[in-house]
């Protein structure tokens, strides 16, 4: 346990300091938020029915950008090496980094909907619903991207092959994710159905998640 | 404690590298791997590491202990430091010592042994390649762990440098330790020579 905590503090220690990168997420949360007010034109109906669609993509582009750098770091500077030879399973470890990741680069963007909601015409109900779905949503683009981050490593290919492998993975979670923040705004759809499938998302990310990695990373080392 | 390799075989990108490959080293003993540049010394150790698996042929510890494999007994001490530009001297020491654990000692006091202990709260970024490899060696110094496999571990190092790894290799040996080191100067112990990649 008290490897898993040091790896978690000391990622989202670097994460946090200048260089890091968990920040550069929210600004690009925040951009792409706000520019869609520009494309889209003042219709504050639209705006507000396109809302969570728009704050959901926001989130996904956002979390894919900061991805990249998971495990490129440890692979290139050699402390991938000492965490495959070390007494923590690699799969911890994965899930450890993914958990980091996640505190430093996907809590931020669902503390960030409230302020982006309003800029898109949502009232506080289907904000807060929006959030919610996020934090339940996030923890799974986390874990399901951590395989397209083990495997951009191994293949020496990161950034574009990174959105090419994750993107398509992220499609179930996204259309849950937006299921969900809709039902919540427009009354009779069920709004329990489409999140208890997000959530299952996420715990499956999670299960399955770190194993691929630690696969893909053991494979890939050389 | 013994370390032995039998009829080892490595193959990198298809081309083969070496092949039949024995080796033997016990405790308070060291090793030196020499040979030409790509004959693979940095293969060898990383496959007693298991970074690396053998294509043929094996790679044993034997006397350590059971339950641990020959990895989780290792420190590998490679080209690539393993140190995050972002956090300080002692964060980056303090971060291995709590994630690598096993039997540890103080950091500050390892610090002090290589002489970097004034340098302790510098984020690792503004180090000198030397002051990297110095702080490298603290790590096996901080964690305990009785096989050392060091890839040319002089590089960078000044005289005075030189000198004390000598001694801080010296005491790991007394201690019961085994050491492993690619290299291409003399170590300043009493080694025995592995040769590999000589075709002549």
């Amino acid at each position: 346990m008290t490897a898993l905590g040091a790896l978690i503090r000391r990622d989202i220690r670097i994460a946090l300091r200048v260089g890091g990168g968990a920040l550069i997420g929210v600004l690009f949360f925040l951009t792409v938020v706000v520019l869609m007010p520009f494309a889209i034109g003042p219709d504050l109906a639209l705006l507000a029915r396109l809302g969570p669609a728009i704050l959901w993509l926001g989130a996904l582009l956002a979390s894919l950008l900061t991805l990249d750098r998971l495990f490129t770091a440890d692979h290139d500077d050699g402390s991938l090496d000492l965490m495959t030879m070390s007494r923590t399973p690699l799969e911890l470890s994965c899930a450890a980094k993914a958990l980091a990741h996640w505190l430093a680069a996907g809590l931020p963007l669902v503390i960030a909907t409230p302020i982006l909601g309003l800029l898109l015409n949502l009232d506080l109900g289907a904000t807060a619903a929006v959030a919610l779905t996020l934090l339940a949503g996030t923890p799974a683009l986390t874990f399901t991207g951590m395989i397209g981050a083990a495997l951009a490593v191994t293949l020496h290919r990161g950034g574009l092959l990174l959105a090419v492998l994750v993107l398509p993975l992220s499609i179930p979670v996204l259309i849950f994710g937006v299921a969900a923040s809709e039902a919540a705004i427009t009354e009779p759809l069920s709004f329990g159905a489409p999140f208890s499938i997000l959530c299952a998302l996420s715990l499956f990310g999670l299960v399955v998640g770190p194993y691929a990695a630690a696969a893909s990373l053991r494979h890939g080392l050389d | 404690m013994r370390l032995s390799g039998r009829g080892v075989r490595c193959v990198r990108g298809g081309r083969e590298v070496f092949s039949g490959l024995d080796f033997e080293a016990s405790s308070g003993e060291a090793l030196a791997v020499v040979g030409p540049n790509g004959a693979g010394k940095t293969s060898l150790l990383r496959l007693i590491a298991g970074v690396l698996a053998p294509d043929d042929g094996s790679i044993a510890l034997d006397g350590g202990e059971d339950e641990l494999t020959l990895a989780e007994q290792s420190h590998y001490l490679g080209h690539r430091d393993a140190l995050k530009p972002a956090l300080s001297v002692s964060e980056n020491l303090t971060f291995w010592r709590d994630f690598l654990g096993g039997g540890t000692s103080d950091p500050a006091e390892s610090l002090a042994v290589v002489e970097l202990d004034h340098a302790a709260r510098l984020p690792a970024a503004y180090l000198s390649a030397g002051q990297r490899r110095r702080l490298s060696i603290a790590r096996l110094l901080t964690v305990r762990r009785p096989v050392w496999l060091l890839d040319e571990p002089t590089n960078a190092l000044d005289t005075a440098g030189q000198k004390l790894f000598a001694v801080l290799m010296g005491d790991h040996l007394a201690r019961g330790g085994l050491i492993v080191a690619a290299t291409h100067t003399p170590l300043g112990i009493a080694a025995r020579t592995l040769r590999v990649g000589d075709h002549q």
